[in-house]
């Protein structure tokens, strides 16, 4: 499973794996004394470092303007200030950002999960000539610089009438992520129980019905994962969408905020509010896919 | 397509036999694989050998762009970033990484419950769910030179002389932006470690402990050997992101001040985008492609002799 888990370095969420309690746990708990606390003391300041930055987003977002000049970033709001978080929404139109950005990523993770699920079809079960040189092939896919291919995947887009639209950005993101869908679906379905699709054949069915009754139900699960995989990876991408949608109009959350860059610099809690809109949305599916992924890790372990 | 796989009813869809009907399904990706990555790279080689400035007809020049580029101070100065983002991105990371995992697992874990260790593991995770772009935000924001927090909290306890213009002093902005990656990086690192540690025997801590080997000879003996797969895999994947990191450039700096932090992934993407050298930013990712490649291929090589086969 390590591969399959790590091969792409963003998201992967911490419930996935729970520390399993292992053998010499099973009589009492280990002697705490005074290093246990020490040890977790010093881990806790380190956890709360690495909090640290979400909570002066959420302190200073909610501060007013005077409390700020007053106080400074690290004081508590005398009181819930929303004008920055609302004046800085309204602002950038945050909500066309949102529904871009939810488009782009649903669309991308369904696309390219199914383009997965076709190659490794042939790949994994089909086992066609070949296959080990068409995933590596493949491969170069996930590991080439967005660089290579950027100026001219920016005038090919252009000449098709595809360039700063969403559509354009979905297909290249699909067909990029699905390289790494291919490679994890493939293991998996080379594993795929012979019996199942013996009977299958004795029962006459075609390739095509194979896939479909048997081969889909049984790979949703995985199917899941790597939906959601590409649903965060679409969510957090940032340059494609940067390149390929120029337009105020058909920016993703993420270019929206990385233009902010270098602006607002004389409002202090107006960049406090735009990362905290940032930080929400990623906090809210951190939430909802958690239990998917928990689910995909523990098939992988099977594995 | 799918028609022709479904005319033939006797079609065997077990493996090994008659697999010429199952490449019809490997059609939808390599169609797709042609047109966003192999005709692109072809064409983006040809753009390296020309000048061209987006408009117009590029005019071919043969390898004058690389002969350019090996004499380029911003080249290969941006290859020497790439090596401290090596550090910062997958060096840091693993080795905190391990650390922070193995204390957790072994130590927090058997002493305070799996719920605490859970619930530390979930807050380093955390900055590695944030879109780099809002990562990038939030710490302009805290580097800020006069109201930044950074800076408000070292006058405050006194230390005011260390406050810098963390980002925009030459001498410090790569270390600034280091801290942010490492920031970001941790998580993954640890949750990885965590779950291959999972995965580790525990009698073999056992028997250890019963030798009398304490916490370090074990983390040393045990530990550290258990996890070299994870090791390799976190090493390799993060070396390569490292070589690819573009967005917290262009958040953080821009690759300034100056060419302080530029890196060849922002300094493609400059010369195409912004001063129109299309050619030149075609030769600078060319050259980034084929490094990033040889490496990973160099690296899963590597890894893959000293673990398992590629596909089984």
């Amino acid at each position: 499973m390590t591969i399959d888990t790590a091969v792409r370095e963003e998201v992967i969420p911490a419930q996935t794996v729970r520390p399993a309690p292992s053998g010499r746990r099973r009589n009492a708990r280990a002697h705490r004394g005074v290093s246990g606390w020490a040890v977790l003391a010093l881990l806790v300041v380190a956890a709360l470092l690495m909090l640290f930055p979400f909570w002066v987003a959420i302190v200073n977002a909610f501060k007013p303007p005077a409390d700020y000049i007053a106080d400074g970033p690290i004081s508590i709001p005398t009181q819930l200030d929303f004008t920055a978080l609302v004046d800085f929404w309204n602002g950038v139109n945050f909500n066309q950002k949102l529904l871009n950005s939810l488009i782009v990523s649903g669309s991308v993770a369904i696309l390219a999960a199914a383009l997965s699920l076709l190659s490794a079809f042939a790949i994994g079960i089909g086992r066609i000539r070949g296959r080990v040189w068409v995933l590596a092939v493949f491969m170069v896919a996930f590991t080439i610089p967005q660089e290579a291919l950027v100026y001219p995947l920016f005038v090919l887009s252009r000449d098709l009438y595809l360039y700063d639209t969403l559509a354009g950005v979905i297909i290249i993101l699909a067909v990029l992520q699905s390289a790494f869908g291919t490679y994890m679906l493939s293991s998996v379905l080379g594993a795929f129980p012979l019996e199942v699709l013996e009977a299958a054949r004795l029962d006459g069915a075609t390739r095509f019905q194979t896939l479909r009754l048997i081969v889909f139900p049984l790979t949703r699960p995985t199917l899941a994962v790597l939906i959601t995989f590409f649903f965060i990876w679409t969510w957090n991408d940032f340059f494609l969408p940067l390149v390929m949608l120029p337009s105020a109009g058909n920016q993703t959350v993420s270019v929206a905020l990385g233009a902010l860059s270098g602006q607002y610099t004389s409002d202090p809690t107006a960049l406090a509010a735009a990362s905290l809109a940032g930080i929400l949305p990623a906090i809210v599916f951190f939430l909802i896919f958690q239990r998917t992924l928990m689910r995909g890790v523990n098939l992988g372990a099977i594995k | 397509m799918t028609q022709l796989s479904v005319q033939r009813p006797n079609a065997r869809p077990n493996r090994g036999e008659r697999p010429g009907g199952y490449y019809w399904y490997i059609v939808p990706g390599a169609v797709g694989f042609i047109a966003i990555v192999l005709l692109p790279f072809a064409m983006n080689i040809w753009y390296s050998l020309t000048r061209w400035s987006g408009v117009g007809i590029p005019q071919f020049i043969g390898l004058e762009n690389y002969a350019r580029l090996f004499v380029d101070q911003t080249f290969w100065a941006s290859f020497l970033h790439s090596a401290a983002f090596i550090v910062a991105m997958a060096i840091i990371p693993t080795a905190f990484g391990v650390f922070i995992a193995a204390v957790l697992f072994d130590y927090i874990s058997p002493r305070f419950g799996t719920r605490i260790a859970s619930f530390l593991r979930a807050t380093f995770y955390l900055p590695q769910i944030l879109p780099i772009a809002v990562a990038g935000v939030l710490w302009s924001w805290m580097y800020q030179p006069q109201y930044g927090i950074i800076n408000t909290i070292l006058r405050n306890v006194g230390m005011g002389d260390l406050a810098q213009n963390w980002l925009g002093d030459s001498d410090f902005a790569i270390y600034a932006v280091m801290n942010v990656l490492i920031w970001l990086r941790i998580g993954y690192t640890v949750v990885i470690f965590m779950a291959g540690l999972s995965r580790v025997d525990p009698a073999l801590h056992e028997a250890a402990e019963i030798d009398g080997a304490g916490w370090f000879q074990r983390f040393r003996a045990i530990t550290l050997n258990q996890l070299r797969p994870e090791i390799a895999v976190v090493l390799i994947t993060t070396s390569v992101a490292a070589l690819k990191v573009f967005a917290p450039i262009f958040v953080l700096t821009g690759g300034g001040p100056g060419t302080a932090t530029i890196v060849p992934a922002y300094f493609s993407f400059t010369n195409f985008f912004t001063t129109n050298r299309v050619g030149y930013g075609a030769a600078i990712a060319t050259v980034l492609a084929v490094l990033v490649t040889v490496i990973a291929v160099a690296l899963l090589r590597y890894q893959t002799r000293n673990t398992e086969g590629f596909e089984k």
